[in-house]
């Protein structure tokens, strides 16, 4: 008889790391803890963004991912998969993170240390299996560094954009409107924590928009009364004209409010 | 939250032997307290001349009582006042506190004439005279005892300053070192061999130079152990032709930034990086510069300065003004350049 906490069928395990020599290690310790614990490994990674492609495709039930790594860090994919419908479980693997571990210790997420004991990462798989995904927020608060990519779930499927793409933010109702030069797209986050996140990065230019500093042209005087022309109307004096945004790679200029009028003359 | 630091171009400055570091600071309780133990002594010493041995108790308590407040009052001066004598040199600073020393006792003379019903036995000169040999007395003492520690202060210092291996790299490379054992033994046994040589050289007591060869050696045996973690990520260009192989050099002087070039500039780039080291004799002086890749976007930030002022620190210590460390971002690349004496023997 089976523990019914083990998966009837093979675990599928996806190896996340940027230094071959550690790739290689983890497979053979998960090829000694094949008796005990009946596993796959699908597929290897060198980095966040090829691991996100890979659980793109489907069929991943662990992921064991390195934390610190090129062009996107284990934590980044954690807290990009977090919302998925079903995530593939994760367990962090590193050599040495004293923040990122205390982070974990607090919020419960598994982790091991390299180099890896065998009985120690057969405990870990095990767990994993059991234990409900971490929050969001949990990772985001072990996470030192912010997102270098924002996704979107389309299908099942994660989209990422590179926030070196990112135009502007711009807050509408319960979404956040994300330009980049080709596409928009809608961000179930808030604006203020974005901005929180990113600071340094954006200048807001309204109450409900952030636009990348590096994207800004320049500034236009604009005749009011357009659809973006209608901001603080106690200060609407009719027939005015307004500030607004000229942005790199995109037609639409967007107004700046009364109240961020500085932004124009610190530019 | 991360903040980006973008290191300017920054050079040693020549800090001219001034004595600011030598003037005892009047504001340390430490300090206080020793000077009121020399007044009380020399307040004893006053007691014993001057009369017998019955009535000494007595006598001390009286001096004492009227030097306190003097001490104290002095000591108040010397302290708010302690700014202003930091920017002179030490024997102007000295000469304008033994004056001023000798007008605060003119000034107490006059201060017992009014407030004691006596008349003082010795003049208003006098006592300026006697505070001011006092307040030297008490100045050649703090002098010469904190002489008699710095020594042992700038080893503590160096000793403090020493390079110290990031955790980071030793986890990893015991785990690559794991990686090796099962399927290339050899490699792993030449790692390892790399791994205790280095680790040797950071655990030796460093305190005296080793020659410029060795530390080239040691860099090659540590990026040995990053090309194998690292693969084909890592490119290595040396340019030491014309290196004077027997300068002598502060030990983990080259190794430590070569290890933050590998971890700011090579680790968080997914394409292969080249570091290059090169080595330019010119004339009584060589220069070591170290060039690697930098990307303000995925470099990763912190840690670099503080193994930059460590290494800064270190060669004061050994050079003072004789060396320098330069440390700036040219056109994507991060270029640290030191320059040193070209000393063949130690001193």
């Amino acid at each position: 008889m089976m523990p019914p906490s083990l998966p009837n069928c093979a675990a599928r395990l996806l190896i996340v790391d940027d230094e071959i020599p550690a790739r290689r290690r983890l497979r053979d310790l998960l090829d000694d803890c094949r008796e005990q614990f009946p596993l796959t490994i699908a597929d290897e990674a060198a980095n966040g963004v090829e691991a996100i492609e890979i659980i793109n495709q489907g069929g991943i039930d662990i992921v064991l991912t390195d934390i610190r790594m090129p062009v996107m860090d284990g934590l980044e994919v954690a807290r990009h998969i977090a919302n998925m419908d079903s995530p593939p479980k994760l367990i962090f693997v590193t050599a040495f993170d004293q923040y990122a571990v205390n982070a974990f210790e607090l919020n419960a997420i598994d982790y091991l240390l390299k180099p890896i004991r065998q009985e120690r990462l057969l405990t870990a798989l095990n767990k994993a299996i059991t234990l409900k995904p971490a929050q969001a927020e949990a990772i985001a608060g072990a996470a030192q560094a912010r997102r270098r990519h924002l996704s979107i779930h389309e299908r099942g499927k994660i989209v990422l954009v590179p926030m070196a793409d990112v135009l502007y933010l711009k807050a509408e109702l319960k979404y956040v409107t994300v330009r980049t030069a080709q596409k928009e797209f809608l961000l179930e986050e808030s604006l203020t924590k974005l901005g929180e996140e990113f600071a340094g990065l954006f200048t807001r230019i309204h109450r409900n928009t952030l636009v990348a500093t590096k994207a800004v042209v320049g500034f236009e005087k604009v005749a009011d009364g357009g659809p973006d022309g209608e901001d603080d109307p106690q200060h609407g004096d009719v027939g005015g004209t307004h500030w607004a945004v000229v942005i790199r790679g995109i037609p639409e200029k967007l107004a700046v409010s009364r109240r961020q009028q500085h932004v124009v003359k610190e530019f | 939250m991360s903040i980006k630091h973008r290191p300017s171009a920054q050079t040693l400055p020549a800090v001219p032997n001034v004595g600011r570091a030598r003037l005892p600071d009047f504001c340390n309780l430490g300090i206080m307290l020793r000077l009121l133990l020399i007044v009380n002594l020399l307040c004893f010493a006053a007691a014993v001349v001057r009369v017998e041995a019955r009535d000494l108790w007595q006598q001390f308590l009286f001096i004492s009582a009227v030097a306190q407040p003097a001490i104290i009052f002095s000591l108040l001066v010397m302290c708010a006042l302690r700014k202003p004598f930091a920017k002179l040199y030490y024997w102007q600073a000295i000469t304008t506190i033994l004056l001023l020393e000798a007008i605060i006792g003119a000034m107490f003379w006059w201060w017992l004439e009014i407030i004691t019903p006596f008349s003082q036995p010795i003049s208003p000169w006098q006592y300026g005279f006697l505070f001011a040999f006092a307040t030297g007395f008490a100045l050649l003492y703090l002098d010469l005892r904190s002489r008699a520690l710095s020594p042992a202060l700038t080893e503590a210092r160096l000793q403090a300053l020493q390079a110290r291996i990031r955790p980071h790299f030793l986890f990893n490379s015991i785990n690559a070192v794991l990686s090796l054992i099962r399927s290339e033994p050899k490699r792993a046994e030449r790692m390892l061999e790399d791994m205790s040589e280095l680790f040797r050289v950071l655990m030796a007591d460093n305190r005296k130079l080793t020659p410029l060869t060795d530390e080239i050696t040691l860099c090659k045996r540590y990026l040995e152990i990053e090309e194998i973690r690292l693969g084909e990520r890592l490119v290595v260009v040396w340019k030491i032709n014309g290196m004077p192989t027997d300068a002598l050099v502060p030990p983990l002087i080259l190794q430590p930034l070569v290890e933050n070039a590998v971890y700011h500039g090579i680790e968080p780039r997914n394409v292969p990086g080249t570091l290059t080291i090169e080595i330019v004799p010119k004339g009584k002086q060589f220069s070591i510069k170290l060039t690697n890749p930098f990307d303000a976007d995925s470099t990763h930030v912190s840690g670099n300065r503080m193994a930059i002022a460590n290494i800064r620190e270190r060669l004061q210590l050994h050079f003072d003004a004789e060396a320098s460390l330069k440390a700036e971002v040219k056109d994507q690349t991060y270029v640290v350049t030191i320059t040193l004496p070209v000393r063949t023997q130690d001193l």
